[in-house]
């Protein structure tokens, strides 16, 4: 079957300002894409491109096995759902929605029907005469994502669907988001600049920054092997504590020396990556730090070392400790007990370990 | 301590309603003021001539007489013709409403252009239109009057009627295209995508929205066109002449005695229609104009 959405080569600059640079993206039937990155990075420009709202400079964009680089939006087969909404400010929710029927030229009948459909999905019967400016957030919400359903399109465009929701809200929102996807197993492009949002909803991601993709791969793929220093630091929360360290070589693989402001070093032994280069950066998850005794395997390694700062979140405390230069974070079960100025004994965990370049940037294992 | 009545609350209290009542009193003074000219021009109109050459200015009328007003209207001579106001006050509704309807409705479309369909030099357009906005009337007289010699329509009505449109697009622009770009370029991208154009996204979405920019406009069209003298007197000839320019003849052109009651009737008649927009869409002027500053 043909990919749902094929972009590539693409380009887009205003004036000499290069916004995207040669970004390639596929996905199928029934991926649901999550374009994640800090503001700016070009993710809500492309996802305009995506629907013709913007031109683009160079590339092509094929929806549906179809080439629609130079296609209107009408003609896309696609449908938007906006940060703001977008509702029609006079209309009312029942007109919002059949708008596009009625310029489309759609029989009242079948526009009734379809109507009625989408209304009983989404729950919004009550609300069909009400404007716009009577709705609630979470009520505008579904009705802007009313107005996509109704369109039954091949790919459906969120840009920040939820970010103009209270943080409540917007968990539910999401829940409901992803249900609504399993549900009819629609093709999804999905902006967002929160990558707890990528993580939960993506079946694939996107990371961007400064128009260029950093990284594409499955939330697992970006979340544990993460393709270079900014995708590390960016996905996660905490993010990943990426500390600067020295590599020295022998029979039994790799000595990973990290420094200390005592001047005792901290020596971990890998012996799964052996040609690593003098002076890396290693890259460890939060959660592959835990108390000494907790965590269990053949990569684990204890060593003790000085705790600067604890903070007990409820359902895990974190503690920060400082290595190579860098505050590390550690999440430890909640009752732990570290204190803040005493010692204690960490378990690194080295199965998931992560290398990187520092002057490229680029992963190394 | 605190459920004893406070002597100094009792007085500052007590003064403040003193200042109220001054302050009330003064306003009064003003308003006073500033109805005096429409008071003498009411009661003189209701005088005879008899009484307005005997009697003070500021006196009420002993007999009440309409005659004057029905002088005013169908009687007064202006030049040579004696007609009253009637003919000019048709003339004026026949220039003003075409022309207050055709350039608020380009200025809503410009303005829809230029704050939601962003092209190059969108901003440049737009300030040239503005600086129109600035030019005094008395520079373009010539060169329009050559322009409408050339058109064919030099001393008719449609002349009139394009001159004012001209004259107002440059306004008409500015508030629309103040109202429009605080609607949210969404909009216009979620009517795209669900299949309208440019003129169904316009009419459908962008002019339901604009009732209290409309009122502004219209009201702000209404009564430059309505006042307007300058460009009456330039561009049109016996027959099609606007209703200030009639009141003028009137009261420049008599002979002997001059008539200060038809004269004020006159006056009163030819400025009815402006107060009249005023007191129906008023309350919608200033919703209209802090319209925008607060998001729907």
């Amino acid at each position: 079957m043909a990919p749902i959405l094929n972009i590539q080569n693409l380009y887009k600059s205003y004036g000499s300002v290069e916004i995207l640079k040669d970004i390639n993206v596929t996905i199928e039937p029934g991926d649901f894409l999550v374009l994640v990155g800090p503001s700016g990075c070009g993710k809500s420009t492309l996802l305009n491109c995506i629907a013709g709202l913007e031109p683009i400079t160079g590339g092509s964009i094929d929806i549906g096995g179809q080439d629609m680089t130079h296609v209107s939006p009408k003609d896309r087969n696609i449908a938007m759902v906006f940060q703001s909404y977008a509702l029609y400010p006079t209309m009312s929710v029942a007109k919002n929605i059949t708008f596009g029927m009625k310029v489309r030229g759609v029989n009242a009948t079948m526009q009734a029907e379809k109507l009625a459909e989408v209304a009983k999905q989404l729950q919004i019967e009550p609300l069909l005469q009400r404007r716009p400016a009577q709705l609630s957030g979470g009520q505008r919400q579904r009705v802007a994502m009313g107005r996509a359903l109704v369109r039954d399109p091949k790919l459906f465009l969120f840009d920040e669907p939820l970010s103009n929701l209270d943080a409540k809200l917007r968990v539910e929102m999401r829940t409901e988001m992803k249900k609504l996807h399993q549900k009819l197993n629609a093709s999804i492009v999905y902006v967002t600049h929160d990558q707890i949002e990528a993580m939960t909803l993506a079946t694939k991601i996107v990371v961007m920054k400064g128009g260029v993709i950093q990284q594409i791969g499955t939330p697992s793929e970006i979340y544990n092997k993460p393709a270079n220093l900014f995708v590390a630091d960016f996905m996660g929360s905490p993010a990943m504590n990426l500390i600067p360290a020295r590599v020295h070589k022998d029979a039994s693989g790799s000595r990973i020396e990290i420094e200390r402001e005592d001047g005792q070093s901290l020596v971990l032994n890998d012996a799964h990556h052996t040609n690593l280069p003098e002076d890396v950066i290693i890259g460890l998850r939060p959660e592959d730090i835990a108390e000494a005794g907790y965590r269990q395997g053949d990569d684990v390694q204890s060593a003790v070392c000085l705790v600067d700062v604890v903070e007990p979140a409820g359902a895990d405390t974190y503690v920060v400790s400082k290595l190579g230069g860098k505050e590390v974070t550690a999440r430890l079960h909640a009752e732990t007990n570290a204190t803040p100025g005493g010692n204690l004994t960490f378990a690194f965990d080295l199965a998931k370990v992560s290398y990187f370049a520092p002057k490229t940037g680029e992963r190394l294992n | 301590m605190t459920d004893m009545p406070h002597p100094k609350a009792k007085t500052s209290s007590l003064s403040k309603t003193v200042l109220r009542w001054l302050l009330y009193i003064i306003l009064c003074l003003f308003a006073l003021y500033y109805l005096m000219p429409l008071f003498v021009m009411l009661t003189t109109s209701l005088k005879s001539l008899e009484e307005i050459r005997t009697g003070s200015l500021i006196s009420l009328p002993r007999d009440i007489t309409f005659d004057a007003w029905k002088t005013a209207w169908s009687g007064a001579c202006t030049g040579i013709q004696c007609e009253g106001l009637r003919p000019y006050f048709w003339n004026s509704i026949q220039l003003a409403i075409p022309a207050v309807l055709i350039s608020t409705l380009i200025g809503a479309l410009n303005g829809y252009v230029v704050a939601q369909w962003r092209f190059k030099g969108a901003n440049l357009i737009f300030s040239m239109m503005l600086f129109g906005c600035f030019i005094p009337f008395q520079v373009v007289l010539l060169p329009m009057a050559r322009m409408l010699g050339l058109m064919g329509v030099a001393g008719t009505i449609p002349g009139l009627i394009f001159v004012h449109v001209i004259y107002g697009i440059g306004f008409t622009t500015l508030f629309f295209r103040n109202y429009y770009v605080t609607i949210p370029h969404e909009l216009v991208k979620a009517a795209k995508v669900d299949g309208a154009g440019f003129f169904r996204i316009f009419w459908s979405i962008f002019l339901p929205l604009s009732l209290p920019i409309v009122v502004v406009t219209v009201i702000w069209q209404f009564t430059q066109i309505w006042n307007d003298f300058l460009f009456g007197v330039s561009f049109s000839q016996a027959g099609t002449q606007p209703v200030t320019v009639a009141l003028n003849n009137i009261v420049n052109s008599t002979t002997g005695v001059k008539e200060y009651n038809v004269d004020m009737a006159a006056a009163i008649i030819a400025a009815l229609p402006t107060l009249l927009v005023y007191v129906v869409a008023g309350k919608y002027f200033i919703r209209g104009l802090t319209a925008g500053s607060v998001k729907g």
